[in-house]
């Protein structure tokens, strides 16, 4: 994490109904309980299953008091990999940064996708380890647990502890589906990879 | 000690109606501001709150519930966007003018049309002179905390004026910030009791409320009202200073940033104050003189306060997020050039109109902004003054 | 402050009024002359009336009085002269006559 007083910026593709939001509004909660103050918002529009969207968080030490959507991110992350071709996801990219796409590809594969962006590409096999630990794809958890492994913006292991404390309260009622997510997160913040 | 949280706007505003526990809500959703009455539903359902929750057909029947329920003796609240406001407008009259003290959440949303979803502010600068008290906030935490003083100033005998609290759509609405809340019982003391000395349940004496007005008596109940208007002034601020005496937080009519020593400044309402503080402090560590003026309540209007604040510069710009197709500014453009009018020796002023139905506001643009001020101060030629910013055009 | 409504008139100032025109009492409308807009008069001939009471209701500003079953003579302040206890009367107890003859 960058040691200034500038938030990081993060910005999320998806398609309407996959959970980009839920995912960006998990990650300011992972941010808010490790102490740092938080943005959490996406890009509003008619409501449109599939269609793509854009949220965005921004993440510091002191309340950030822009309310501009982030036109320069330092990173971005992709949770549906069709959006590669269809939205200029590394649009003012920080070359500094990093892009984390949601592929069974590896990043080599995925680089000449971006555009010519430089900067570090990260993939993760979200849709697999979501059917593998929670028996269906649901993105979430596993590019939430990417972004925060490779932004650093929470601290590994107090996200972990946190995140697992928060499915306890949410899951309450359905504890089976705690241990799915909990696998989901370790396993996707050890496969991840940085190209 | 307060509960630290990160909550979106309405989130905050809901939370505040549940730690009031209003008599009645009137509840029509609109987006963006239908999950308040959705949240508000929830603390219902729970049995945190004992409002009588009335699900109505309209916004129409919603301040209708409002004003039937605050005129029994009652606490009315309610929460509406865009045309869910022009579709009250009627009854937005009615309730200041029979001097109910009812607060409606405003999450300010584009009027149609062409129809759309995002923020500006045409929705409540339509309802501008409806006689309803206006305060906006910048961010979840104001919106919190402008709503827990809302009743405080709206019922105080002395004004008895009803009051909107208005938010910027899905920018703070939906957004999600850090915020500090207060504990239940602090909240709920300082909002305090609501005990109207006339109202209609009241079986001592019968009361009729709203009748018809002849030409004689017209005049003199809108004069009433101005009265209101003007003595809910100091009572904004009295209730301000007891808010910052329990939370640290300081309210005013506007917040006067950095401009002590400013030469030119951005006088604007909402989320955009926050951008244009950033741009504030990007312009002041390149050593120049600039300041922003965030105007929080704009009805009543703060007409001496404002010009006094901005007597020193030698440029101001005023940002309205609403048209008036006045052919000459929009309507906080209007007051603010009003009001340095009376000054001796005033700012140039120009309008920019920006930020409608959604358009981003952005460092850049403020800083464009304050580049187009200093033209002015340098070459003492104000240009066009009435502005348009953030449009695509040839 | 609490005033009723007959100490408010059209000379009243506005600081004296109540808010929003808020009227404190029940039955105000007694306090408005409005027999002062009649241009005909009902005439009640007590000897023909049998107090059958069709009358009273029919009248559309509450000016016939009734007293222990009886229809009184008409309350002239507040009768309009509209005539429409002429057509409701089956005895010809009521006659319309021209304002003050």
């Amino acid at each position: 994490m960058k040691n200034t007083n500038k938030p990081v910026e993060i910005r999320w593709h998806g398609r309407g109904g996959q959970g980009a939001k839920t995912a960006c509004l998990l990650l300011a909660d992972a941010a808010f309980s490790s102490g740092k103050y938080v943005q959490g918002f996406p890009e509003y529009g008619p409501e449109r299953m599939g269609a793509p969207i854009t949220a965005y968080n921004r993440i510091s030490d002191e309340r950030c008091p822009v309310h501009s959507n982030i036109y320069e991110p330092d990173y971005v992350v992709v949770v549906d990999e069709t959006l590669l071709g269809a939205v200029d996801v590394t649009k003012g990219l920080s070359q500094d940064g990093a892009i984390i796409v949601n592929t069974s590809k590896t990043p080599e594969e995925v680089r000449p996708l971006l555009g010519g962006y430089n900067g570090k590409v990260c993939t993760i096999d979200a849709r697999r380890i979501s059917e593998e630990t929670l028996g269906k794809n649901f993105p979430n958890t596993p590019m939430l647990a990417a972004a925060v492994k490779v932004s650093g913006v929470v601290e590994a292991e107090k996200f972990v502890s946190d995140m697992e404390a928060s499915f306890h309260h949410k899951f309450a009622h359905k504890p089976q589906v705690i241990t799915g997510n909990m696998a989901a997160l370790t396993k996707s913040m050890k496969e991840v990879q940085v190209g | 000690m307060s509960i630290r949280e990160r909550l979106s706007g309405n989130e905050a505003v809901a939370y505040a109606m549940r730690q009031i526990n209003p008599d009645v809500m009137g509840a029509f959703p609109i987006t963006p501001s239908t999950e308040i009455p959705q949240y508000f539903a929830q603390y219902v359902a729970d049995g945190l709150v004992d409002t009588e929750y009335v699900t109505v057909e309209s916004e129409h029947s919603s301040m209708s519930t409002c004003i039937g329920a605050q005129a029994a003796g009652g606490r009315a609240v309610t929460a509406t966007s865009s045309c869910g406001l022009a579709l009250m407008f009627e009854l937005l009259y009615v309730a200041s003018s029979c001097r109910l003290p009812i607060t409606l959440a405003c999450v300010n949303r584009a009027l149609s049309g062409p129809i759309n979803i995002n923020n500006d502010h045409s929705d409540s600068m339509g309802a501008r002179d409806a006689g309803w008290i206006q305060i906006y906030a910048e961010t979840n935490q104001e919106a919190y905390d402008n709503f827990l003083q809302a009743m405080p100033i709206g019922e105080n005998p002395a004004v008895r004026l009803p009051v909107m609290i208005c938010q910027d759509g899905f920018i703070t609405s939906h957004g999600v910030e850090n915020i500090e809340l207060l504990e239940d019982d602090k909240a709920k003391a300082f909002v305090g009791e609501y005990n109207p000395e006339h109202f209609l349940l009241k079986h001592e004496n019968p009361l009729a409320v709203g009748p018809y007005d002849v030409t004689h008596y017209y005049m003199e109940h809108k004069i009433q009202q101005a009265e209101a208007m003007k003595a809910a002034k100091p009572v904004i601020l009295q209730v301000a200073a007891e808010f910052e005496k329990l939370t640290g937080r300081k309210y005013g009519f506007f917040e006067a940033y950095r401009m002590e020593d400013a030469e030119t400044a951005l006088v604007l309402i909402g989320s955009s104050a926050g951008t244009a503080r950033a741009t504030v402090d990007k312009l002041r560590a390149e050593g120049k003189k600039v300041g922003m003026v965030k105007l929080r309540v704009f009805r009543p209007f703060p007409m001496e306060e404002l010009a006094a604040a901005l007597q020193h510069c030698k440029a101001v710009a005023v940002l309205d997020k609403a048209e008036s197709f006045s052919a000459a500014g929009g309507p906080l453009f209007a007051e603010t050039r009003s009001a340095l009018y009376d000054l001796d020796s005033r700012p140039k002023a120009i309008n920019y109109v920006y930020g409608l139905g959604g358009r981003d506001f952005t460092v850049d643009v403020a800083e464009y902004i304050f580049g187009q001020l200093d033209e002015i101060v340098t070459t003492g030629n104000t240009g066009e003054v009435y502005r348009h910013i953030g449009q695509r055009e040839v | 402050m609490i005033r009723t409504a007959a100490e408010i008139n059209e000379q009243t100032p506005w600081q004296e009024l109540t808010p929003g025109g808020e009227i404190y009492e029940g039955g105000t409308a007694r306090l408005t002359n409005t027999g002062d807009w009649r241009t005909q008069t009902p005439v009640f001939h007590a000897d023909a009336c049998k107090h059958c009471m069709l009358c009273v209701p029919f009248c559309p500003d509450s000016a016939i009085p009734v007293k222990d079953g009886e229809r009184l003579d008409f309350d002239f302040m507040h009768c309009k002269g509209c005539g429409i206890c002429v057509n409701a009367c089956p005895f010809g107890a009521i006659t319309m006559g021209k304002e003050g003859e």
